[in-house]
């Protein structure tokens, strides 16, 4: 006998992921999913952008890492509330771990919430976190061509970040090449070329991401009075 | 990689529709996954017959229905199957402006018991 099921197979997780949602909307915690490979820059751009951000948008900082506590010590340094998730092993974040790391981070004094998921191109695409943006960061020394080698990462991100923007000439990148490779997938997320070592095209980026915050600031404000 | 938490995740709904329906034993399972969604059939395999020992669902049979993504070019209309790597130019007129549609299907369609 057959039984029609139809059900999402990662619905679990989904399920966390909307929960953790519901959380940051009710304390007004906007939430940025940072994805990349290993030493696609995703710490330094966490740094480059807090450095950027108006005193009246706090961030904080949940670290995904397999082990050690490198890059939230890094975090740390800067005094950015931040706490260490160690996967030991797994691939990716997903929505129950970021649950349980919320317990050790103090929510009421954050508006910009940056998760940094473990360092892979392929299985955190595929896991929802709760977050309002999904942002995908590349960088020159990777090369042009990893839109059309991990087109389902590409195609989730709400924007992609291009770092180490100086060295472009030195990998031979073909921005043009990479941009039509992200378009392919998903013509609407906007394209960032910058450099966390020079600060060049920085101030782009997080302008924009400041942008998509009073959004979300001005919407909360208003069902608020509603 | 991420082929053993998707399993746990496949392995747990199986088991509750199978237990809602007051079936004794999964014979298989069937699922539904798009061409771009990064999964590996054999390896999800590997953990389910591992993981299902001693449940309802142990010898299941997976099946696997992989929904093709389609390349469709801007320029000439041409339509073509896509898969990881993406082809970077229509194969029809050259153009560089390719939209991918579909492929991201994942879920599971159906299970069947006894």
């Amino acid at each position: 006998m057959k039984i029609p099921v139809v059900k999402q197979i990662l619905n679990a997780n989904d399920q966390v992921a909307a929960d953790n949602r519901a959380l940051f909307d009710q304390l007004g915690v906007f939430v940025v999913n940072l994805m990349a490979s290993p030493g696609a820059g995703k710490t330094s751009v966490i740094l480059a952008t807090t450095a950027r951000l108006p005193k009246n948008v706090r961030p904080g900082v949940i670290e995904g890492d397999l082990a050690s506590t490198i890059d939230a010590d890094t975090i740390a340094a800067r005094n950015i509330p931040v706490v260490q998730i160690n996967t030991g092993g797994n691939c990716h974040l997903d929505a129950p771990m970021i649950r349980s790391a919320l317990a050790n981070l103090s929510l009421d004094a954050i508006d910009l919430l940056f998760i940094e998921n473990v360092g892979n191109l392929v299985c955190p695409a595929e896991f929802k976190l709760g977050a309002n943006l999904a942002v995908v960061i590349a960088s020159a020394p990777e090369g042009h061509d990893k839109p059309y080698k991990y087109p389902g990462m590409f195609a989730v991100a709400d924007a992609v970040l291009l770092n180490k923007a100086d060295l472009l000439q030195v990998f031979d990148f073909d921005v043009d090449y990479f941009r039509r490779g992200i378009e392919m997938v998903n013509p609407d997320a906007p394209l960032f070329p910058l450099s966390c070592r020079t600060g060049a095209g920085v101030d782009a980026w997080v302008s924009w991401l400041l942008e998509r915050y009073a959004e979300f600031a001005k919407e909360r404000k208003q069902s608020a009075v509603m | 990689m991420h082929e053993l938490a998707v399993t746990e995740n496949i392995l747990q709904i199986a088991l509750d529709a199978a237990q809602k329906n007051g079936a004794r034993r999964i014979t298989a399972i069937h699922l539904v996954i798009g061409e771009l969604s990064s999964i590996v059939d054999d390896s999800v395999q590997f953990y389910f017959d591992l993981l299902s020992k001693g449940t309802l669902a142990e010898n299941a049979t997976l099946h696997f229905q992989r929904v093709p993504s389609v390349a469709v070019c801007l320029d000439c209309a041409h339509q073509f199957d896509a898969h990881a790597p993406l082809e970077p130019r229509c194969p029809q007129c050259g153009g560089a402006r390719l939209q991918i549609r579909g492929g991201r299907e994942f879920f599971i369609e159906s299970i069947e018991v006894a």
